[in-house]
């Protein structure tokens, strides 16, 4: 048994200790934006946040999880409309859109840890999200205007 | 592959709109001739979309959502003619059915196919209403125009809505009457060409996206297969399964037993959750008699084509003028080159899975299929049932790029769920998909040139062996017939018939045996043209070079539009000039002729897309940096103009560019694999490795603004843009490469053999 706080909701799994998170996100408790692309942590669909930070769930074990909080793209914001999506949106980044709850997730990191960030920390904090779609230059843009749009929000505040 | 099949299934049946009910349904009546009042039975229910009495207009669409927002492009084709307001239109991605004739979804031919099937349906519709309105409004129809979904004359009107509520009678149209209906101008349009966001992706940002991957059904099981050693052939001699029955969840390792013979020798290990069914698998030890594939690799596919090549007879002659082989005895010079290209994986960020159960005696199968009407007789020969008795349930796909054109992964599930008698999903692991890919086969080309004694270009030869994808599906008997009789697969050589004049030509195509029988060569974005123009243009640079002439020049002076290259009505109007307009286009916008620093260069390539029938005219100039110490090749820029006619959603025609085109040089510098005795040789993401962003270089794509009919976008840009690389690091180096992916050791090889007077 493994207790954690999942999009601010606290659960309890019975399931093996080395159980992928991803699995039981997925298939345990139905969030199903979390996706499935390689098991290996290489190309960064799984991704989602653990205690804040960007985490591979396909390699995560589950016990590694215990009393952590976890948020999935499902619980990013309530309405869908954090500032990284709302920049999705805007330039209508997702082509299959199979790998974009990951991208977003990841993205959502960057731009927490760099507000302003260069196009050299774009391409090495995404640099583990693969697009098979290649949307990358629409991810570029979309994080840029991302940061440019969370900071405004900041200084308004 | 389905545009004839569908354009003429379609022509057979009388187009219906009818009053049924609070629904106007409009559609293709299954019968000709059937003319019974409306709500009477003969009529069947078979619609392209239809308008309820709120004024809501949902748009039935038969083709896979894969990323390429079809559903959206096909929906504003719709509305345009049936002069409804966007927010009122809604889409539904169907589930298979006889009644929507061939479910097919490749080519980049979706736009192209149904422009004229939903414009007209719109159209239909919309004379239908305003007949209708006119009726109620007590005036003539001449009197009347539809606008934002409503009738309206001089100084009244009434909405569609109201229109359908008061159940206005019926109007039919004859498949004549439907030909000739009026297509508004481009001038009228007031969506297509607009910008418009994608109506698929808010569940896509949001995580509420259902991909055939998240399908569940109550009681169902989890399953992953045992992957043979070979694609064909293998036998199951044993199954031990001891180690794996220590898995919490483990039920049971099924030995299937598939007359389709899809999946000879798969093992599918069954659990309770997939965790468990992948822990069981790897421990599940198979015993098989391997396929004779087992003693195939790489090489001996190439070797075999080769040897095709060199044997004057053999394959298909898709042109073959009189005169060539005088053209070239009488040649003042000539040039010959042979290229090659590896295995490419498609690496579909989903991996490949299907849920399917039984259910009031039929069976369901939930999956993204990008051609449900080639697996559904599949299915029906490996379930023993037939086909009425199954039907698929789509799902946006989570990648295609021609992967899930073979649904071939639905079988097993199918299988196991049978077998079981009860509901499996059955998912790949991504080594598993990998193993399992249709991938795109090696290829092997020789072309030939003869230019007479003034330099002239006089006849040109070009002869492809590869795998044949088509051939999986379609018995010779049925495959495309060249002009000498022998069947070949369009998809395994468009490309080589290009749009340049030069004097005699020949073309064969040649259906490499070896291939086809060692793996299953799949459909991958571009297909054939994805390696003809690898050949096709790197060849013209080398021609060039050899008339001492510039690249563009070149190209320019043998894209005269003459003769058979001089395009016809509807869809290649203009022919060869429009592909010089793009390539003058291209080079003028990337500064061709500039000075380049040291080892940076500018390549060039022009491509007609996918098909001579459907041509999509692009033009590309790459420029490079190449390291000579390391033989890096980066690519710094992209320039690409395209004249793709008329486009319908401008965003996501340049959305598919963009994707497109960095595909393209995913595969000239990231991608490509090897077939090694039976397997390809990488299975993850860690010795597999597409484009990232960090290797995205600047991209500046430009459509050349025409009313043209619309034509292709989500393949032509990957034709165009591993032959500029290839001719890019030419010019910045002087090293000509001849074999796709281009690998450092490659261009250190190159650079090392590079003479000063080769340039």
């Amino acid at each position: 048994m493994t207790s954690f706080h999942i999009n601010g909701r606290a659960v309890t799994v019975d399931a093996e200790d080395d159980t992928p998170l991803l699995w039981v996100i997925r298939d345990t408790i139905g969030l199903t934006g979390t996706k499935f692309g390689c098991g290996i942590g290489m190309c960064g669909a799984c991704t989602v946040h653990v205690g804040g930070r960007p985490t591979r769930s396909c390699i995560t074990p589950l016990a590694s999880v215990a009393g952590a909080k976890v948020t999935t793209i499902e619980g990013l914001d309530p309405e869908g409309r954090h500032p990284v999506q709302r920049a999705w949106a805007d330039l209508q980044v997702p082509q299959c859109g199979y790998c974009q709850s990951g991208q977003i997730m990841q993205a959502v990191s960057l731009i927490n840890d760099f507000p302003s960030p260069t196009d050299r920390d774009i391409d090495a904090v995404m640099a583990g999200n693969l697009c098979r779609c290649m949307t990358y230059v629409r991810i570029r843009n979309a994080i840029k205007q991302a940061a440019a749009q969370s900071k405004k929000v900041a200084t308004d505040e | 592959m389905s545009k004839l099949q569908h354009q003429s299934a379609l022509s057979r049946r009388g187009f219906l709109i009818g009053v049924a009910g609070a629904a106007v349904t409009f559609g293709f009546a299954s019968k000709e001739g059937a003319a019974e009042e409306p709500g009477s039975n003969p009529f069947e229910p078979t619609i392209w979309y239809s308008l309820d009495r709120d004024g809501i207009v949902t748009v039935n669409i038969t083709r896979a959502e894969m990323g390429q927002h079809i559903g959206t492009a096909i929906a504003r084709i719709l509305a345009d003619e049936l002069e409804v307001e966007w927010s009122n239109v809604r889409i539904s991605a169907v589930d298979t059915d006889p009644k929507w004739g061939v479910m097919s979804t490749g080519g980049s031919k979706s736009v192209w196919t149904d422009f004229p099937i939903y414009s007209r349906a719109g159209a239909a519709g919309r004379i239908a209403l305003i007949e209708a309105g006119a009726k109620l409004l007590g005036v003539t129809p001449s009197q009347c125009l539809a606008r934002q979904a409503a009738v309206v004359a001089a100084n009244q009107s009434i909405s569609y809505g109201d229109i359908v509520r008061r159940g206005e009678p019926t109007r039919k149209f004859t498949p004549d009457e439907l030909a000739k209906l009026p297509i508004k101008p481009a001038s009228e349009r007031r969506l297509i060409g607009k910008k418009t966001d994608a109506l698929d992706i808010p569940t896509k940002i949001n995580g509420t996206a259902r991909y055939g991957i998240d399908a569940v059904v109550p009681g169902m099981v989890y399953a992953r297969p045992k992957i043979p050693p070979t694609r064909y052939g293998s036998v199951v001699r044993a199954v031990d399964d001891s180690a794996a029955k220590r898995v919490k969840g483990y039920l049971a390792s099924l030995v299937l037993e598939d007359p389709s013979n899809t999946v000879p020798g798969w093992v599918v290990v069954c659990a309770a959750s997939y965790p468990a069914a992948i822990r069981a698998a790897d421990l599940v030890k198979v015993d098989w008699a391997a396929g004779d594939a087992a003693r195939v690799s790489e090489q001996d596919v190439l070797d075999h084509g080769a040897k095709q090549i060199a044997a004057p007879h053999g394959g298909a002659l898709l042109v073959d003028d009189p005169g060539i082989d005088s053209a070239f005895r009488a040649a003042g010079s000539t040039l010959e080159r042979t290229y090659t290209t590896a295995s490419v994986l498609h690496a579909q960020l989903e991996p490949v899975n299907a849920l399917a159960f039984e259910k009031d005696g039929r069976f369901e199968i939930h999956t993204g299929s990008q051609a449900q009407s080639a697996i559904l007789p599949v299915l029906a020969r490996a379930l023993r049932l037939p086909q009425e008795r199954i039907i698929m349930r789509t799902y946006p796909i989570g990648g295609g790029f021609g992967r899930r054109l073979n649904t071939d992964f639905a079988v097993p599930a199918a299988l196991a769920a049978k077998a079981l008698g009860k509901p499996v999903k059955l998912v790949l692991t991504r080594p598993d998909d990998m193993r399992f890919d249709a991938f795109r086969s090696p290829s092997i080309q020789k072309l030939q040139l003869a230019f007479d004694v003034q330099g002239k270009v006089t006849a040109m030869e070009h002869h492809a062996s590869a795998g044949w994808p088509t051939a999986v599906y379609v018995a010779p008997a049925n495959m495309p017939k060249a002009p000498d009789g022998n069947p070949f697969d369009p998809f395994a050589i468009d490309g080589a018939d290009h749009w340049y004049s030069v004097g005699a030509q020949r073309v064969r195509a040649l259906s490499n045996d070896v291939a086809n029988t060692a793996f299953r060569p799949g459909y991958l974005r571009a297909v054939g043209p994805g390696w003809t123009n690898w050949a096709v243009e790197s060849f013209m640079d080398e021609a060039a070079l050899m008339a001492r002439a510039d690249p563009v020049a070149f190209r320019l002076g043998l894209l005269d539009g003459a003769g058979r290259n001089a395009g016809s009505a509807p869809s290649s109007v203009g022919g060869a000039r429009r592909q010089a307009a793009v390539l003058k286009r291209a080079a003028e916008k990337a500064g061709w002729g500039t000075s380049m620093p040291k080892d940076t260069g500018l390549g060039v390539a022009t491509t007609f897309g996918q098909a001579r029938s459907m041509p999509t005219w692009v033009g590309c100039v790459a420029r490079v940096r190449v390291d000579r110490r390391t033989g890096t090749v980066a690519v710094e820029k992209l320039t690409i103009v395209v004249d793709a006619g008329t486009l319908v959603h401008p965003d996501g025609a340049l959305a598919q560019v963009e994707g497109s085109a960095l595909w393209g040089l995913s595969m000239a510098l990231h991608e490509g694999t090897e077939f090694v005795n039976g397997q390809v040789k990488d299975a993850n993401f860690d010795s597999y490795t597409p484009l990232r962003i960090g290797d995205v270089p600047e991209l500046d794509i430009e459509f050349i603004d025409s009313t043209e009919a619309p034509v292709g976008l989500g393949e032509p840009g990957t034709t165009v843009v591993a032959p500029a690389i290839g001719n890019a690091v030419f010019a910045a180096t002087g090293a000509r490469l001849r074999h796709l992916p281009i690998r450092q050791a490659a261009v250190l090889k190159a650079l090392a053999s590079e003479k000063p007077s080769s340039r």
